[in-house]
């Protein structure tokens, strides 16, 4: 039983240290600011998931009992990292990507960021007459 | 055995935080920047996590938690910033 | 045409008499689980005086923020959500294991980058909600924007060869679903 805690918890810790190093490895070797944003968004948050299930684990068999604030921090970076993924890429789109390259939205208005506060003004009081 | 996984993983991290240095070092546009620090302070929560392993005490946890709900906010600001130029409107 | 006297609520029905009393203690039932939960969790022991500290709170919360919240969403479907939930988290880890390999192994030539546009069924705000934080999680692909009548959503793939798979796979797998549970 506490050798098959002790293989659990070893493989989770060298996971997520895996993948702590290939989520930061991938912002310095993708090329292009929208490809670098998908590696350090998800591969950190999973390797952060990895240390708190093997905190879990340590926890249970030293005696000290089981205690939820792990979950409660992986539930609470699973809530906020799309947060930020998307607020940064409203930047990148902002600065850098002309409206052109992007596809249709198929209907009457433009993507969000790209419209300005004026026409949305003026969309808002044409679609209430 | 633990206590090499333990090491291994601290290696790693601490790989991780070093680059996400070099990358707020030199940036090739500001939207690297503000990803790079996003990414230290969720490092940071990781390697909280592990010293407090190390130690045999849950009080690190605290610390991460307050992190791990916290941290986010300064990267909203920065981007809310960039894209409005005003924070609070 | 109902009479004037009896309450209405946001959609114009009419309540029964002792539902305004219960809207009026808890405006969002849901909202005060989740809270009482939550707040167990935070202290780490499950006792008396936690419960009563997080009964308080799941109270006083949800009524003192009630002005901002106007419209509920309707939760009706209890096993979808499992379900829902259950694929979400299967796919957040195989995909995971994808991308890593994709980022270290494979060359920066190879690599086809693509923003696909995705029209949507769903209408309203938490659902779309839903399904962007969900597309962000899975590997692979990263919701960028939204149209501005809300109406499309503009998603960035890593490698993609073939967007119209992507476009496909999403609203089948997590559109549908979202669908039968927020209406």
């Amino acid at each position: 039983m506490e050798l098959l805690a002790e293989i659990l918890i070893t493989a989770s810790l060298v996971i997520s240290g895996i993948f702590g190093f290939v989520g930061s490895y991938g912002l310095l070797k993708l090329p292009d600011p929208m490809t670098r944003l998908h590696a350090p968004t998800k591969a950190t948050t999973l390797g952060v998931g990895g240390v708190l299930i093997a905190s879990m684990l340590y926890f249970i068999v030293l005696g000290d009992g089981l205690s939820f604030h792990e979950l409660l921090i992986t539930l609470f970076l699973f809530l906020t990292a799309p947060i930020t993924a998307n607020f940064i890429a409203k930047t990148q789109l902002h600065r850098n990507v002309p409206m052109d390259d992007l596809p249709k939205t198929g209907t009457g208005r433009p993507w969000a960021t790209y419209e300005s506060d004026e026409a949305r003004a003026e969309a808002e009081a044409n679609r209430n007459p | 055995m633990i206590h090499y996984a333990l090491i291994f993983a601290f290696a790693c991290f601490g790989l991780a935080l070093l680059m996400n240095l070099y990358r707020i070092i030199e940036a090739p546009g500001v939207g690297d920047r503000i990803l790079a620090l996003d990414t230290m302070v969720v490092n940071s929560i990781a390697l909280l996590g592990l010293y407090g392993i190390l130690r045999g005490t849950t009080v690190y946890f605290e610390a991460s938690m307050l992190l791990a709900m916290t941290g986010f906010i300064s990267t909203v600001a920065y981007t809310r910033f960039l894209l409005r130029g005003d924070i609070i409107e | 045409m109902s009479p004037a006297f009896l309450a209405h609520d946001e959609k114009g029905r009419t309540m029964k008499r002792g539902a305004t009393m219960f809207r009026k203690i808890l405006p969002h039932p849901w909202l005060t689980l989740l809270l009482v939960v939550v707040w167990q969790m935070m202290m780490n022991s499950i006792s008396l005086g936690n419960l009563v500290l997080g009964l308080i709170l799941g109270l006083a919360i949800p009524i003192i923020t009630a002005p901002y919240w106007p419209n509920r969403p309707r939760l009706a479907n209890l096993p979808m959500i499992i379900e829902y939930t259950l694929i979400v988290l299967w796919d957040i880890v195989v995909a995971n294991v994808v991308v890593a390999m994709t980022v270290m192994f494979k060359r920066n030539r190879d690599m086809k980058p693509a923003w696909v546009a995705i029209p949507l069924d769903i209408r309203t705000p938490e659902a779309i909600t839903v399904l962007a934080g969900t597309i962000t999680m899975t590997p692979g692909t990263v919701s960028s924007d939204v149209s501005a009548c809300g109406r499309s959503l503009l998603v960035h793939c890593l490698d993609a060869p073939d967007p119209n798979a992507v476009r496909d796979e999403i609203k089948e797998r997590y559109e549908r679903r979202l669908k039968e549970i927020f209406e």
